[in-house]
């Protein structure tokens, strides 16, 4: 009997907080079944630098900069299914806030003129990534095929979610999972 | 069998007067709904209550109730059409739940829910639309405004005040508030008016009051709203319970 | 100051005492009040609050309402480019922005030392003598480069209208077929008596038997409507002409409230003897502000000859009269219960039905509301006898129809038709070439492709409310969908959810898919909007809004698809251009400053 392919699953997380990534930890021991079932591939719980070709890839945080876009590509590149997580990924989400406000502003107040700043200057460094002029959730960059609301979604509406997936049903969450918040 | 309208094949009773949606939240039937209200008198703006009659769609909520209509609303085409009309209202205003003081109690969050809506779908606005902070107890949030006009009905016709109004048109229609300055610390609101209470979502709300009820203990946490509305739904004082 | 304040506030009150301080006179006060100071500022409100008994934000609402009302100041001169299609094929945005550039201000915007301010407008109501303008609120046709040059100057040098060259507001009628409408010499009263003597119910009878329906575009049977209206309890009833042609590509009820005003009153008046009203109101589009004092002159004319007023031609207890009401620029206003809302002074939201206008229309009392043209043919039916009106046009579409006739052909203009002539002949007689399609009736109706010109215009085939326009083989029609998705979404009253924001999201992804960043996933967007559009929308507006895109998807679908990327999907904005202002704020050109639209 040969073993069944594991599906090889990607993550990352871009303009968000690491949170849901918490959160895909809180499935607690789950995560041993979930490991028969696939393998990391790109992660920061693998620290792979690069992804390579995915079954899953599951994108925490929304697009805030050009190195936000280039990882985004990457993932769209590899992953045959591609999945925002959580609310910054979805909607933008808390980043998404200053998206009524200029740039130009932000990165004054921050860099220049933000009390105790001495000679302060807005840092020109070819290695930061450049922040885009509005914050914007993946789907509007890239097609994605799937999303699991929430801040952060919780343990049980991922392996709700991951489970129906893995399976091949359309993943419904319902009462209860469905959280925006 | 004279008074009677059948709506997804159940019979639905009526008396004379009432809509649709009055007959069917009444018989213990529900029927998605934003901008209706129990207590008002439904104007039909956000058409989640989308229903076809005989054929045709209409707004459920203003549709008076006739003997032998044939109904049909909780069929796929109109929750899938509900749904794309909650992704509207989320991609439109600026909904950003986790800092929303009105999340768990939402009306527009619970509807996503109970309708599986996973993202906004469509292209996020991003309006810029100011808060209000000017009264010293009550804000005033038109990021998360979604123009059902509940609380112009209720400052008027419940508290005798005209507080709020709309002006613009299309896309750029809004709520204003009636002072010259065009702040709300210049009406004579108060935190007892009516229009306090009947925002469905975050944008009237009392100052110093947040996040008091625990996640998991909020309205809809408990019970789905196609569930709680049945609840609040005027009964009739006498006769079978729906249960 | 403080006698300037007073003068001020002497005009004011003149024109509230001139409306009786009637709040249901908002809209016609709030117009007036523009048309002295060019807007209306917080103050203003608050005081019109105060003398009407109503609270400022209604005022505000209605105000902010209307586009031709404005709450900020908004230029000495307020230059508005009438922006349908047929003005855009004869190049209205070279010449906004010729203007632009010389008076140095972006569309849109108010002029630094506040003496102007340039922008777009929904059609006009002047396709056959495009481009066109208001300045001010009147209307200016057929400019070119020079007129342009010539206006800049004017402006420029404070000239005061009233001083402007004529020959600029002159607004040609452009008859190029009449029948039976545009060449009836009907004396004032003709029709009139003949009413008076056959009475109420026979006119109601014989409007009926004559077969004519509605000329607005939904074919309502007009008997029908006035005997509900008749039938309708009540003791007070109203007679509404809708003369609000918003229509893009219309401009039928300009000519025939220019030619044939008296038909059109004498329409009104037989409706008024038919369902026993006794108030008529004209609501004249305030694009046609400038027909306002021709048309009370016609009233008083009437006034004078007895046909208006009390015991009309003597007859006891047949008092009608009628007066005028202006819009404000709002095309959701021809909508016949929006119209009634507008008529009350409110904001032009459509109600809910039922019930309908003909038992709760204006001030909830029994109201007959039709179009400038169905007046003139029920006074010609009339006049002519049901039968004879009968024998005109098709079996299901009796009488004669006026087709405005614009775009691409060498006579453009007013065409007069019995019902049931073919596209091909209107085409044959208006002398386009080459044609590629034809919008018949207006943005909301239908896109007519090469192999349907064999097709008929009348409620059997292809009903109209009088558009035709004309669009040759040089022509895109994405364009011209574009063009109308546009106009959908900036006349939308954003009462309801779907219309409100579906027709925003569908201009956005029209106009992506112009800017070259369109993919399938856009398409499959758009087929999404039209559906929600079409099924949940609360009015016509919503639910016809769709009906440019779906069609010209249908007949020239190759005209989306040339312009969108072979990606199944691609960004609804420039990536690169958003990392513009974090290169100016950083100094940086280098590759990782850069972003490819497309991905690498």
């Amino acid at each position: 009997m040969t073993e069944k392919k594991k599906l090889r699953i990607a993550t990352t997380s871009l303009a968000g907080c690491f949170g849901c990534h918490m959160s895909i930890l809180d499935i607690d021991e789950r995560l041993f079944p979930l490991l028969d079932l696939v393998e990391f591939d790109r992660s920061p719980l693998t620290d792979i630098k690069h992804c390579g070709p995915c079954d899953i890839g599951i994108v925490e945080g929304g697009i805030c900069n050009a190195e936000n876009v280039h990882v985004l590509r990457e993932f769209r590149k590899n992953c045959k299914i591609l999945i925002s997580i959580g609310a910054c990924a979805v909607t933008g989400g808390l980043p998404a806030q200053r998206n009524h406000l200029d740039l130009s502003s932000c990165l004054t107040e921050v860099y220049l003129t933000e009390p105790g700043l001495a000679h302060g200057h807005i840092p020109n460094d070819p290695e930061l990534p450049l922040p885009l002029d509005k914050v914007h959730p993946n789907h509007e960059v890239v097609k994605i095929d799937y999303f699991i609301p929430g801040c952060p979604p919780s343990g049980d509406a991922i392996w709700k979610f991951l489970t129906d997936l893995i399976a091949g049903k359309t993943p419904e969450l319902g009462h209860g999972l469905i959280n925006y918040d | 069998m004279s008074n009677t309208f059948s709506l997804d094949g159940a019979e639905v009773p009526f008396a004379p007067g009432q809509t649709v949606m009055q007959a069917a939240l009444t018989a213990g039937h529900y029927i998605p709904h934003l901008c209706y209200h129990p207590e008002f008198k439904p104007h039909g703006s956000c058409k989640l209550c989308t229903v076809k009659i005989n054929g045709r769609t209409a707004a459920s909520c203003t549709m008076p109730a006739e003997a032998g209509l044939e109904i049909e609303s909780d069929i796929d085409e109109l929750n899938d059409l509900r749904r794309r009309l909650v992704q509207m209202l989320f991609a439109e205003g600026n909904h950003f739940c986790p800092s929303c003081e009105k999340s768990g109690n939402c009306v527009l969050q619970a509807l996503g829910y109970d309708l599986e809506v996973h993202a906004a779908g469509f292209r996020h606005q991003f309006p810029d639309r100011p808060v209000d902070a000017s009264h010293p107890d009550i804000l005033l949030d038109l990021n998360r405004c979604v123009l059902c006009e509940l609380c112009v009905h209720a400052s008027s016709e419940v508290d005798g005040k005209n507080v709020f109004g709309f002006s613009g048109r299309g896309i750029t229609k809004h709520l204003i508030v009636n002072s010259e300055s065009g702040k709300l610390a210049d009406t004579d609101i108060a935190l007892t008016d009516k229009a306090m209470q009947v925002c469905p979502v975050g944008v009237i709300l009392p100052k110093r009051v947040g996040f008091s009820q625990p996640i998991g203990q909020r309205r809809y946490d408990q019970r789905p709203i196609s569930a709680q509305a049945l609840d609040d739904a005027p009964r009739p004082s006498t006769g079978a319970s729906h249960d | 100051m403080v006698a300037d304040a007073n003068v001020r506030m002497a005009e004011l009150d003149q024109i509230l005492e001139r409306r009786d301080r009637d709040p249901g006179d908002l809209l016609q006060i709030l117009r007036e009040i523009q048309e002295l100071r060019g807007y209306i500022d917080p103050a203003t409100v608050t005081y019109l609050a105060s003398q009407l008994g109503i609270p400022r934000a209604r005022i505000e609402g209605v105000a902010g309402f209307y586009s031709f009302l404005h709450l900020q100041p908004h230029g000495e001169y307020r230059v508005l480019f009438s922006d349908n299609i047929t003005d855009r094929m004869l190049g209205n945005q070279q010449l906004l922005e010729v203007m632009c550039h010389q008076l140095w201000l972006q569309p849109g915007k108010v002029s630094e030392d506040g003496l102007v301010s340039i922008d777009m407008t929904s059609c006009t109501g002047m396709c056959d003598q495009g481009p066109a303008m208001l300045v001010n609120g009147r209307a200016i046709t057929r400019l070119t480069l020079q007129r342009v040059q010539e206006i800049t100057h004017l402006i420029r040098n404070r000239t005061p209208m009233a001083d402007w060259s004529a020959d600029f507001f002159r607004v040609e009628d452009n008859v190029r077929r009449s029948g039976p409408i545009l060449d009836n010499k009907l004396a004032p009263g003709e029709a009139l008596r003949i009413g008076l003597n056959i009475g109420g119910t026979a006119i109601v009878e014989e409007v009926k038997k004559s077969g004519l329906r509605g000329r607005g575009g939904a074919g309502f049977p007009t008997g029908l409507k006035w005997e509900a209206c008749r039938n309708a309890s009540g003791t007070i009833k109203h007679v509404v002409c809708n003369a609000d042609e918003g229509e893009p590509g219309t401009f039928k009820d300009r000519v025939l409230l220019t030619r044939q005003a008296d038909m059109v009153f004498e329409g009104m008046t037989l409706c008024a003897q038919a369902i026993g009203a006794q108030h008529g109101y004209l609501y004249l589009r305030g694009e046609y502000r400038y027909l306002l004092e021709p048309l009370q002159e016609v009233l008083q004319r009437r006034r004078d000859s007895n046909l208006l007023g009390k015991s009309i031609l003597g007859q006891a207890g047949f008092d009608f009269d009628i007066e005028i009401h202006l819009g404000a620029g709002a095309y959701i206003c021809g909508e016949e219960s929006a119209l009634i809302e507008s008529l009350e002074g409110e904001r032009g939201i459509p109600r809910n039905r039922p019930p309908f206008p003909v038992t709760h229309g204006y001030m909830q009392q029994p109201t007959a509301v039709d179009n400038v043209e169905t007046f003139c043919s029920a006074a010609l039916a009339i006049q002519m006898g049901a039968d004879a009106f009968r024998a005109i046009g098709t079996e299901k579409s009796s009488g004669s129809k006026l087709i405005s006739v614009s775009g691409d052909c060498p006579r453009p203009g007013i065409y007069e038709y019995p019902f049931g002539v073919s596209v091909r002949e209107v085409l044959q007689d208006c002398g386009a070439v080459n044609t590629r399609a034809v919008q018949v009736s207006g943005p909301s109706g239908i896109c007519v492709a090469e192999h349907e010109f064999h097709r008929k215009l009348g409620f059997e085939d292809l009903p109209t409310a009088g558009a035709f326009m004309v669009f040759d083989d040089s022509r895109d029609m994405f364009e011209v969908a574009r063009n109308f998705v546009q106009f959908f979404a900036h006349e939308s009253c954003g009462f309801c959810t779907p219309c409100r924001v579906g027709t925003s999201m569908l201009k956005q992804t029209m106009n992506k898919i112009a800017d070259g960043h369109g993919t399938q996933h856009d398409l499959r967007e758009v087929e999404h909007l039209d559906h929600v559009l079409q099924t949940t929308s609360h009015c016509g507006l919503g639910r016809t809004a769709c009906n440019p895109v779906l069609h010209t998807l249908r007949h020239f679908r190759p005209a989306y698809e040339n312009r969108l990327k072979s990606l199944d999907f691609e960004p609804g904005f420039d990536l690169d251009g958003a990392l513009e202002r974090a290169r100016q704020m950083t100094g940086r050109d280098d590759a990782g400053a850069h972003l490819n639209t497309e991905e690498a």
